[in-house]
């Protein structure tokens, strides 16, 4: 298994560690709820360093990027970040990445579980004039997610930080190392993604403990990351989306922009907007006692299997047992009841607009 | 602690026989590799439950667990309590956090089991 530089750390300091594609990783550190409702409440931090980064420069960078990704990036300036997808000719989604623009062309994020096969996609696909450079091996990546994570970062860094906003960043230097502050993170908290040479990294995570230590600050595990993203219904790639879903399909359309000029999948994205999705990916929260898992069917409130569960967890912030999933497109409004099969039980759930955490 | 004068399986599943009566539920190690206990799908008293087979469900935050019953039987008494506190599963596992009862059937052996002992030195090897 492969370790970052901070996987030693975490073992020592008593976290449950697991495979997570292919990295050893912690999965919790005291207690899922407890490290969730930390972050909600206060500030915790996590290691991300097994996320892929990749830098794409060049003249051609900015049509390389256009023609792969289903957002816009011609209009990004300096400093600013956006989210967007990879897609396939089908219009299937290849991955979602954020994409941060710098002086010299752009920096991409991608997840840890496709970065082999996004690198070599891209570089499948690279016009004139442009290079791409895998940085995943040599940068780690801390996020510090909570209402409590300006002052820290702040103080860490030495700088004020207030003016750097949502989904922008800037680079700086810590202890001597390059370091790139991101106002971005999948808690649906403010916060930072903190992007630094692996040197760098456990002298930073130290720093942010002792640091943080008066805001109450934790570490947290994937545990709490997973539970964290889901009530803010943001969409896990391998789970809510993958090469067989598309943007429109799972909620994401406002990320793919049809004027911007062609783009790998347009056109399979075009036909199906024409013709009408034919299933969404939903929110659910059940109205019985359990717990919706990937996998489980969904029914109709008639009994009629009309999809299947995508994400589904206990809600820490809401104590409510909450899922996504995708439904038939007929059978997706809000307010619908809907029933997922348990372990051969049918237990009740409504669909619901929006985020489940409001 | 009250390890003491319980059996346990492989399954981490601990036993507290008092007469032909067995009281169940999940060892402190296998509460503490699940995680916050958020739902425990509970057996119906009545029920006739054999040795191995799955007879209740504890879901943690992040994964699912059945639980085996330790021996045969009828299940004469569940512990309610844990539909509105899953989380004594946690607090208490060898206490407030039992699962079920389970009348003994007829000749049912508990040679099987582990001891306390046993158990300790099985886990270390895990």
């Amino acid at each position: 298994m492969k370790k970052t530089p901070l996987t030693e750390l975490h073992r020592q300091q008593g976290a449950k560690m697991i495979d997570f594609h292919g990295f050893e990783m912690p999965v919790q550190y005291t207690s899922v709820i407890d490290e969730h409702l930390t972050v909600r409440r206060a500030v915790g931090i996590f290691d991300l360093c097994h996320m892929g980064e990749f830098d794409l420069e060049g003249p051609g960078a900015v049509a390389t990027l256009s023609q792969l990704t289903t957002n816009d990036p011609s209009g990004l300036q300096p400093g600013e970040i956006q989210y967007t997808m990879l897609t396939n000719p089908n219009g299937g989604i290849i991955d979602d990445i954020l994409v941060y623009r710098t002086e010299t062309g752009f920096f991409l994020v991608v997840n840890a579980s496709n970065t082999e096969k996004d690198f070599n996609w891209i570089n499948q696909h690279l016009l004139p004039d442009t290079t791409l450079r895998d940085r995943t091996s040599e940068l780690a990546l801390i996020a510090v997610q909570g209402p409590k994570s300006l002052p820290v970062v702040e103080r860490v860094l030495g700088k004020p930080l207030a003016d750097v906003e949502t989904y922008t960043f800037i680079d700086t230097e810590y202890k001597g190392y390059w370091l790139r502050a991101s106002r971005t993170g999948y808690t649906g908290e403010d916060g930072f993604e903190l992007y630094l040479p692996n040197a760098g990294a456990e002298e930073l995570w130290q720093d942010l403990m002792t640091t943080g230590a008066e805001e109450g600050i934790a570490p947290i595990g994937l545990g709490a990351r997973d539970t964290l993203r889901l009530e803010m219904r943001m969409p896990l790639y391998g789970n809510d989306i993958d090469e067989t879903t598309t943007p429109l399909e799972a909620g994401l359309g406002r990320f793919v922009k049809f004027d911007k000029g062609d783009f790998i999948g347009r056109a399979a994205l075009v036909k199906q907007k024409e013709a009408g999705v034919q299933r969404r990916l939903v929110g659910f929260v059940l109205q019985e006692r359990g717990v919706p898992r990937q996998g489980y069917p969904i029914l109709s409130a008639e009994g009629e299997e009309i999809g299947i569960v995508t994400s589904g967890t206990h809600s820490p912030s809401l104590n409510q047992a909450i899922g996504t999933g995708y439904v038939a497109a007929e059978s997706a409004s809000p307010g619908t009841e809907i029933h997922i099969l348990v372990r051969q039980k049918r237990l009740k759930a409504q669909i619901i607009k929006g985020r489940f955490l409001k | 602690m009250s390890e003491k004068g319980l059996l346990f399986t492989k399954d981490h599943e601990w036993v507290r026989v008092q007469g032909n009566i067995a009281v169940v539920g999940i060892t402190d190690y296998a509460q503490d590799e699940l995680g916050d206990v958020v739902f425990v799908d509970l057996p119906s008293e009545g029920d006739q439950v054999q040795e191995g087979e799955g007879f209740a469900v504890v879901e943690s935050v992040k994964a699912v667990s059945d639980i085996y019953a330790p021996v045969s039987g009828t299940i004469v008494k569940v512990n309610t309590e844990l539909e509105d506190s899953p989380e004594l599963i946690n607090e208490s596992p060898y206490e407030k956090g039992w699962i079920a009862e389970i009348e003994l059937a007829e000749g049912v052996q508990l040679d099987d089991l582990m001891t306390a002992e046993e158990y300790e030195a099985f886990i270390k090897e895990a």
